[in-house]
């Protein structure tokens, strides 16, 4: 006779052991990258309302200011020269030092910036028109944003789509469909891109249409051989014998079994795109200026490195790099979560 | 394996076929080639017998034709800019790239393999979790960023750098960093994973077992079988490293093959623009095939399917 066991009852976690458990599942969440994906995302949607001034618009006068812990270099200088516009004005002529001292004369000694001081009106300071750094970091998460989004769904339903098509039909449209793969793989692409966006016209959507093409194949492969291994499951078989339709078998039944897979090449690839579209900006065939894109920043900011300027550049690449490295550490987290056996894959 | 290698030729055939076939689309698309060739002062005269010396009289698919014949014999045209035939001008600049490319290689390998072993060997420790750092920023840091941030911090602060051209021996080295980081951080993940497979594997627990030393066994048994990954993408990553060079080199004014096309491209050069995404095409089609031989030569599986 079995035991009677129905006086014990199973206690309940205590709430130590309760919060043990979260912890644990919680410590294995990369949490860091997920702050920043969420950071730029919201920059990205919120940018108009969160962005301190207007990223197109600049004063020529508050040009090349350095971030806001800039502390600028005084040096003392003879006055050479009065402003001839105002008798009450005097300025100091240096290039790119003037300072208004309306008491100073001719052969006196004043202390003056030649190098400005950083001010709590811009935190990361000006670029070389004036422009709001920080501003200009901000909205460019949205052309970012805006750019994965539709490249992401664009390129990826065809790629999808083309998956599905060559892993179930087999024969010459796989074959076809895996050469055009392999021949993507083949093609200097940023090159083939760059001529097409130059020659087409630099606009939002044909950048978009180039980057399909960059990452359609990646989804098709994946998709392609997931297909192969769900076909001959026997609940596809049995979907086939009750008279379920191609299309119906292949999104209602197949398709679902490989979102886990997808979710991870898809966030993969938003870091690949990303850095794609900063590329073809950087090399001047990206969203057309002043809309700030990350790439293009970086551009502007090259040639005034010489002088000192180095927060032009260097803002606009640290948002790129910390977006694709969140990103792909994102993705590593989330393969091994959803999806072990692609870790050997990449 | 005679099969599989003729399908891969083929294959390589198809897709200089298919860049020859955008190039030249793209290049009608922009408009008529005699705007390029000639200003306002010219007659009607020279324009038609521009066109006829051009073949642009005769429909779209002879110009092809036309087009593709040059294209074999190494016969691009005339540059626009440098007056001078396009294969010309393509061959001076191609050193320069070769160079660059070879040395970021050197560098992507001596940094990658060695960095790999080690983060295999010592799992865990605060050099696994350097190595982990290295190929961190270079898979996330866009090169052109990258590029510009050594400048700044190497040329422009210490000055001990030159910051960009190509003079005296050590101005090749921001250059081939920045195009070989990428790479570097590629091999050092292969390398580390193949490692952690292979140190995983029964021989080496004989071999340990049997008391052979470690660095023997790291050496000589694990690396060994560890080196395949690295060595297929060895091949894939000197066709990329080509490519790179179009960033590279427009940020470190590196006068190579990708500065050209650049130039060629914003200066609505379309001769020189062909020649060189050609020459690209040609580059990186030849390093996939040659990959494609080695795969076979090295996986016994694939030379007898």
């Amino acid at each position: 006779m079995a035991a009677d066991l129905s006086g014990i009852v199973i206690a309940p976690p205590t709430r130590r052991a309760r919060a043990a458990g979260i912890y644990r599942q919680l410590r294995r969440l990369p949490v860091i990258p997920v702050l920043l994906l969420s950071l730029v995302v919201f920059a990205g949607i919120f940018a108009p309302l969160i962005s301190p001034h207007d990223p197109e618009k600049g004063e020529l006068r508050e040009r090349n200011l350095p971030p806001v812990w800039g502390s600028g270099e005084k040096s003392v200088k003879n006055v050479v020269e009065r402003l001839s516009i105002s008798e009450r004005k005097t300025s100091v002529t240096l290039k790119d030092a003037q300072q208004i001292v309306p008491t100073a004369q001719v052969g006196d000694q004043i202390e003056i910036f030649t190098k400005p001081k950083g001010s709590t009106k811009f935190l990361l300071g000006t670029d070389h028109l004036g422009r709001d750094v920080l501003s200009r970091v901000i909205y460019g998460a949205r052309i970012s944003l805006i750019v994965s989004v539709i490249t992401l769904a664009v390129g990826g339903s065809i790629g999808i789509v083309m998956g599905l098509a060559a892993g179930w039909y087999g024969g010459f449209i796989d074959e076809f469909l895996m050469r055009l793969v392999d021949i993507k793989l083949a093609i200097p692409l940023i090159l083939i891109a760059l001529v097409l966006v130059i020659t087409l016209g630099q606009s939002l959507w044909i950048i978009v249409t180039v980057l399909c093409l960059f990452i359609w194949p990646r989804f098709a492969r994946q998709v392609r051989g997931e297909v192969l291994q769900l076909k001959h499951m026997d609940y596809v078989s049995l979907a086939k014998v009750s008279g379920a339709s191609t299309a119906r078998i292949l999104f209602i039944h197949i398709f679902p079994g490989t979102i886990n897979t997808l979710i991870v090449v898809a966030t993969l690839q938003v870091g690949i795109v990303i850095l794609l579209e900063s590329t073809l900006s950087f090399l001047g065939a990206g969203v057309p200026p002043p809309t700030p894109a990350w790439g293009s920043m970086v551009s502007d900011g090259r040639d005034k490195l010489a002088g000192g300027v180095w927060w032009i550049s260097t803002f606009p690449g640290v948002a790129i790099m910390l977006t694709v490295m969140s990103l792909n550490l994102f993705g590593d987290w989330l393969r091994d979560t959803l999806d072990p056996r692609l870790r050997q894959l990449e | 394996m005679q099969k599989y290698l003729a399908r891969r030729f083929l294959l390589a055939l198809v897709t200089l076929l298919a860049v020859s076939l955008i190039i030249f689309i793209m290049s009608r698309v922009s408009g008529d080639p005699r705007h390029i060739y000639l200003d306002d002062y010219s007659t009607e005269e020279d324009w038609i017998r521009m066109g006829e010396v051009l073949g642009l009289d005769k429909p779209y698919y002879q110009q092809y034709g036309l087009f593709l014949k040059g294209a074999i014999i190494g016969d691009f045209g005339e540059s626009v800019s440098e007056g001078r035939p396009v294969t010309e001008v393509v061959l001076e600049r191609a050193p320069a790239t070769l160079q660059l490319g070879i040395v970021a290689f050197t560098f992507s390998l001596l940094i990658g393999v060695p960095l790999g072993i080690l983060s295999a060997v010592k799992r865990g420790t605060t050099m696994d979790a350097f190595g982990k750092m290295v190929a961190l920023i270079g898979q996330s840091a866009p090169p052109f960023w990258l590029g510009i941030m050594l400048m700044f911090f190497f040329a422009v602060n210490l000055g001990i750098l030159p910051p960009y051209g190509k003079q005296d021996w050590n101005s090749i080295i921001l250059p081939a960093v920045t195009l070989g980081w990428y790479y570097a951080a590629a091999n050092l993940r292969l390398v580390r994973s193949a490692m952690l497979d292979v140190l995983d594997s029964e021989y080496i627990k004989l071999a340990r077992a049997k008391g052979v030393n470690s660095r023997t066994i790291v050496l000589k048994h694990a690396f060994r079988n560890a080196l395949i990954p690295p060595l297929t993408f060895a091949g894939v990553t000197l066709g990329a490293l080509v490519t790179g060079s179009l960033v590279v080199e427009t940020v470190f004014a590196w006068p190579g093959l990708g500065r050209l096309a650049i130039d060629a491209l914003f200066g609505f050069d379309y001769p020189l623009l062909q020649g060189v995404v050609i020459t690209f095409t040609l580059l990186y089609v030849t390093a996939a095939f040659v990959v494609d031989v080695l795969y076979a030569y090295v996986d016994p599986r694939i030379r007898y399917a």
